[in-house]
């Protein structure tokens, strides 16, 4: 039983790249507001129908708030902290990461319904945290 | 029994009773806590701001993860090593143990019930806690070192005058997780020095992976810790209840050492969706949670064979009438059974947790809250209190209090936790968030599905506070019944069926198995820990943002 279990996720993890986010890039945490692209965060298209979306988690909000991405397009989210740490959670939809003070977490998905999602902090990250979510809207 | 003899006995039952009241009074007042929590997230009521939610979730998971179980388990290993060998002749190490553990507890909870230190009970920097908080943790980390040492200078007099004989098997599966325990806990150890400097001032930031890797080495280690004393139990505990034995001196032994060697290279299962860790390091960790599945598969089948040897001895054959014939009404079976029962949830939930690509499904979400209520709450809670029924009337020569109440409140913990930790489940596959005072996100659409879950796990969490005033119930009325010797239960540990057959003695090689699993330890965190400190050097200033 236990090796049909890890023969099944040994195979999605090396034919169908299923992995966990792991290792993209480091980021000094006290200059986050001036090192690019979280400079300006925000999204920018970079293929026919893939954009790049940047985050920025600080207590309590996330920036952008408020962002429209288009239904069908594929989204590489990019998030990293500029205090502690966080999460990134946009509920029933599998983008789920921790955000580490110094890293930045690479989750991508593909919105097939437009609507409005919510996306909230889902590590404790202080007083506020509770207030800590925006939403996506996906037209 | 001469007057030193019976001096030196009580003096031992003191000690091993004042562990498992230090963790009686934690519990309680952890319970308290908890039901709060739970009627916050459920919106029956708000918690006000000069006692805040997050700093009654802090002193929950302190009180309930580090404390109860730890005072409990530490009074139990003094028990059953005590109990099952001749003993050194004085107690006094093991007393001083538990004075440490006081000490650096009643420190670590000032500085949370003061406010200074909601961090929760993972304490992940940069949230910087005051430095009594992490002096305080660390002390109490000392104590359970101590008593560490008093077992095995036990245990080590007892091998010196008894040459070829194997250690008593409760001495063992003691000093075998004690073993676990302290390899377990210098992880978290080495994590304070890194965080008292930078919490006093000293050093200008902190390397957040560097302590997360740290505090998850020593994470998930603990979950085994509470999992090798309810096993504990379960095989040498449980049995006298149903005139059963323990099934196999030496597969219990085996499945000890195998706790001992899998326990501690797992922890980054918990950090998979964590950027600055190698996928390599995860998938690694993942196959080696699987191994420590296999010890656990060992114990039920261990555990269901005891159960049924008796039943066939005592005339009953096939699998109902086995059921039937337990002894349901014996609170300490009860406690142990029902656990069990939970914990069938917990070890379906925690292979998902475990598993390398699902884990991002659940991570965070209630999920991951009703899975450590139906194992930490489950199996482990309800088989210490079940123990507690048999042990402190053995200890104090007291009878116990109610047992029809005893009972009752075994089966309405079960149930209890069964409304609570099923909704948190449900809840988490629906997204909602772990550690949030309130989920409603000012009315958010996306939120509303959670609403009705969370209420169900707030009647579930009041039926497990009513459990507990139950057993506040039964410990004053045990504690206060008038004493009369020839009320003294008697506790003898369960035989086992195997008594023909020595164990190999490679077992009770216990400096062998310790050294192995530094071995398998340093192994599985060498390529991690080793990242970590080449990666790069952003460190982060410490932040108090609650």
């Amino acid at each position: 039983m236990l090796v049909v279990f890890l023969g099944t996720i040994t195979f999605a993890a090396v034919v169908e790249g299923i992995n966990p986010p792991s290792l993209v890039q480091s980021i000094d945490p006290t200059k986050v507001s001036q090192t690019p692209p979280f400079d300006n965060p925000g999204l920018r298209k970079v293929g026919t129908n893939e954009y790049e979306a940047y985050y920025v988690a600080r207590i309590f909000s996330f920036t952008p708030q408020h962002l429209v991405v288009p239904v069908g397009a594929q989204i590489h989210f990019f998030v990293t902290s500029s205090d502690v740490e966080h999460g990134f959670s946009v509920p029933e939809t599998g983008i789920n990461t921790m955000v580490t003070p110094g890293w930045v977490s690479e989750v991508s998905h593909t919105f097939k319904q437009p609507g409005k999602y919510l996306l909230v902090c889902n590590e404790y990250c202080g007083a506020g945290h509770q207030t800590m979510a925006t939403d996506i809207v996906v037209k | 029994m001469s007057y030193e003899v019976r001096r030196s006995v009580e003096n031992e039952n003191l000690l091993v009773l004042a562990h498992i009241y230090t963790a009686t009074a934690a519990l309680v007042l952890g319970a308290l806590f908890g039901l709060l929590q739970g009627f916050s997230r459920a919106n029956f009521i708000v918690i006000p701001a000069w006692f805040d939610y997050y700093r009654i979730l802090t002193a929950h998971g302190v009180l309930m993860a580090l404390v109860f179980t730890t005072f409990f388990l530490t009074g139990l290993f003094t028990f059953a090593t005590y109990r099952s060998m001749p003993r050194i002749r004085s107690v006094k190490l093991g007393w001083i143990g538990w004075g440490v553990m006081l000490v650096g507890t009643v420190m670590a909870a000032a500085t949370i019930i003061s406010g200074n230190a909601t961090v929760l009970y993972t304490f992940y920097a940069p949230l910087k806690a005051h430095p009594a908080f992490y002096f305080g943790a660390l002390i109490l980390i000392l104590g359970t070192w101590i008593v560490a040492a008093d077992v095995v200078r036990n245990v080590v007099a007892f091998k010196r005058s008894n040459a070829g004989t194997p250690i008593p098997l409760p001495a063992y599966a003691s000093i075998i997780t004690l073993v676990m325990w302290v390899i377990a806990t210098l992880g978290v150890a080495a994590e304070m020095l890194l965080l008292i400097p930078w919490s006093l001032g000293w050093t200008p930031g902190i390397d957040v992976e560097l302590t997360r890797v740290l505090f998850w080495y020593f994470g998930h280690p603990l979950v085994y810790f509470w999992i090798m004393g309810a096993y504990l139990i379960w095989y040498l505990i449980v049995p006298a209840t149903y005139g059963g034995k323990t099934f196999s001196d030496a597969l219990t032994r085996l499945a000890f050492i195998f706790l001992l060697l899998f326990s501690t290279p797992v922890g980054l299962h918990h950090q998979f969706l964590e950027p600055s860790i190698h996928s390599i390091w995860k998938y690694l960790h993942m196959v080696m949670t699987y191994g420590v599945v296999i010890p656990s598969f060992m114990t039920a089948f261990a555990i269901f064979a005891s159960f049924e040897l008796a039943a066939r001895r005592a005339g009953q054959r096939g699998f109902i009438a086995t059921v039937r014939w337990l002894p349901w009404t014996n609170p300490t079976f009860s406690g142990a059974a029902l656990g069990m029962l939970l914990f069938i949830l917990g070890g379906f939930g925690g292979i998902v947790n475990a598993s390398y690509s699902m884990d991002i499904l659940v991570h965070n979400t209630m999920w991951i809250v009703g899975h450590f209520h139906v194992t930490v709450g489950g199996p482990v809670a309800l088989s210490f209190i079940g123990a507690a029924y048999s042990l402190v009337p053995a200890l104090t020569g007291r009878k116990l209090f109610a047992p029809k109440l005893a009972l009752a409140q075994t089966y309405l913990w079960f149930f209890g936790m069964l409304m609570m930790s099923i909704s948190m489940h449900i809840a988490g596959l629906l997204g909602s968030p772990r550690r949030t005072s309130d989920v409603t996100y000012f009315g958010a659409a996306g939120a509303q599905s959670w609403h009705g879950e969370m209420v169900v796990a707030g009647i579930g969490g009041a039926l497990l506070f009513v459990s507990i005033l139950m057993f506040v119930i039964v410990a004053i009325g045990t504690a206060t019944h008038p004493y009369k010797d020839v009320d003294r239960p008697s506790f003898e540990f369960a035989p086992v069926e195997d008594a023909a057959i020595a164990p190999p003695p490679a077992f009770d090689r216990i400096g062998l198995w310790a050294f192995v699993a530094i071995a398998v330890a340093l192994l599985a965190y060498a390529g991690p820990i080793h990242d970590q400190l080449s990666q790069h050097h952003y460190l982060a200033p410490g932040m108090r943002t609650w």
